[in-house]
């Protein structure tokens, strides 16, 4: 019973953090253009549960946030899910490496899952309509969007990382009281 | 704790797999028949659509008061320079009424009644954008209950802005002409010659222009600053819509048709408010 709820919790925990993020990116993060390009807070989000809760996590929150964002893009159905998902399991691999207070590794995983989130998505849909000039996006879309985004994403991975301690924290309490710990 | 929970459940192998295989199989279902989210818009209709509205707007309130510091000597400036400009304008308006005045004398003695511009149309608030800085697509608050369709043509600024792809209940997304992926069939008016007139991210990002190509123009009569409208050939835009103006020409390298760039009528990048025209170009055919 209390497994059941503890993963109610968790789950509607992590729906509102995709859901306050969508809104942010779509709606309050597009009147703040910096380069013309907006801050990519999705990816953080599922890159942040992917090495701070492992592959798993990482892979079902991947595939429900690219599945939002497909829904809202009118492009090709289940293209930024499966984007997405892979981002959150390329995360999940590096979750042994991770220590909650130490700011490099998230940072680094972040860049480089923004990064390859950017690079993706000319090879699927630019490159393929022979746009070629990689150069010319990478340094005016791409690179100025990872920039942003670590910007806001030290924000968003404080947030995370505080919100899920204190689920852990909850959730311990819990089974303490109980006694099967 | 952790052990049994790592023990039950899926493995992420086997996750991942099952995961992949539904995408793979959502894409080639869209590929196929243009499937964009079916029941997923209506849930998404209901959990966002009255939050973005919200949210939109203390978004524009905010961005609005951090653009908004400037000095009152330059606010008085300002105003009389606008001052002076309505004046201007007044003038020119008494000028154009006589003249239309003139028109609608003269359109009636050769009794033409196809006038391009009385579409009817229905106002909407852009409420989210694009949800990747790849697209230039946004999200406005009218849907099929306000009865907007998959194709309508969406205007702004006395100029073309896109065109709807996709319809939830109570919201439409809409792609601008300068995204990557539009193409827009178009004619130069001064010459009545066609082109083809499509959005690039590049051009955009760097120029504030869009491209068009294919312009069959043997004699060099299209000229820099030529207004560039929607064709009567299109399938899917109405015709009559303003593009924007030619702003460079130049042969192509089979030497039989031009192309160059066009600086478009709309300001994308401040768009708040488009209309959004309640009559697709099948049933303008009809008529």
């Amino acid at each position: 019973m209390t497994d059941y709820k503890q993963y109610l919790r968790r789950i509607l925990i992590i729906a509102a953090v995709i859901y306050v993020c969508f809104l942010l990116q779509t709606s309050i993060f597009s009147h703040f253009q910096l380069a013309s390009v907006t801050p990519n807070i999705l990816v953080c989000v599922v890159s942040t549960y992917g090495f701070m809760k492992g592959r798993k996590y990482g892979i079902i929150i991947g595939f429900c946030t690219g599945l939002l964002l497909d829904v809202f893009s009118g492009n090709l159905f289940g293209m930024y899910a499966l984007i997405y998902m892979y981002i959150g399991l390329l995360n999940g691999m590096f979750r042994k490496q991770f220590y909650g207070d130490d700011l490099r590794l998230p940072m680094i995983l972040i860049g480089t899952s923004d990064l390859i989130y950017g690079i993706v998505t000319y090879l699927i849909l630019f490159a393929i309509r022979s746009q070629y000039d990689f150069s010319y996006y990478l340094i005016n879309i791409i690179l100025p969007e990872v920039v942003y985004t670590l910007l806001v994403s030290i924000f968003v991975y404080y947030l995370i990382l505080h919100l899920n301690n204190w689920v852990d924290k909850l959730e311990k309490k819990g089974s303490d009281r109980i006694g099967n710990y | 704790m952790r052990q049994r929970k790592a023990g039950g459940g899926v493995p992420s192998k086997y996750l991942l797999m099952i995961l992949s295989i539904i995408c793979i199989m959502l894409l080639f279902f869209s590929y196929s028949t243009g499937f964009t989210g079916g029941p997923l818009l209506t849930i998404s209709n209901h959990i966002f659509i009255p939050m973005q509205k919200g949210i939109d707007f203390i978004g524009s309130t905010i961005a609005i008061s951090s653009a908004d510091t400037k000095t009152k000597e330059e606010l008085v400036k300002e105003n009389e320079e606008l001052q002076k400009q309505v004046e201007d304008l007044n003038a020119s308006i008494s000028n154009y009424e006589l003249k239309l005045k003139e028109l609608d004398e003269l359109q009636e003695l050769y009794e033409l009644d196809q006038t391009y511009f009385d579409y009817e149309t229905t106002g909407a608030r852009i409420i989210g954008r694009g949800t990747s800085n790849w697209f230039n697509t946004f999200t406005i608050d009218k849907g099929s209950k306000d009865g907007i369709e998959i194709n309508m043509n969406v205007i702004a600024d006395g100029g073309l802005v896109g065109i709807v792809t996709s319809v939830g209940d109570s919201y439409a997304t809409v792609r601008a002409i300068v995204d990557d992926t539009s193409n827009v069939s178009a004619t130069i008016s001064s010459t009545e010659d066609n082109c083809i007139v499509s959005g690039s991210l590049q051009s955009m990002t760097s120029d504030n222009v869009i491209l068009f190509s294919n312009l069959d123009d043997d004699d060099d009569q299209v000229a820099i600053g030529d207004v560039v409208t929607t064709s009567n050939i299109s399938d899917k835009y109405l015709p009559g819509l303003m593009i924007g103006y030619i702003s460079s020409v130049s042969l192509d390298e089979n030497e039989l048709t031009k192309s160059g760039t066009i600086t478009p009528v709309v300001d994308f990048k401040h768009l708040s408010d488009v209309l959004v025209i309640l009559q697709t170009k099948e049933s303008y055919k009809g008529d």
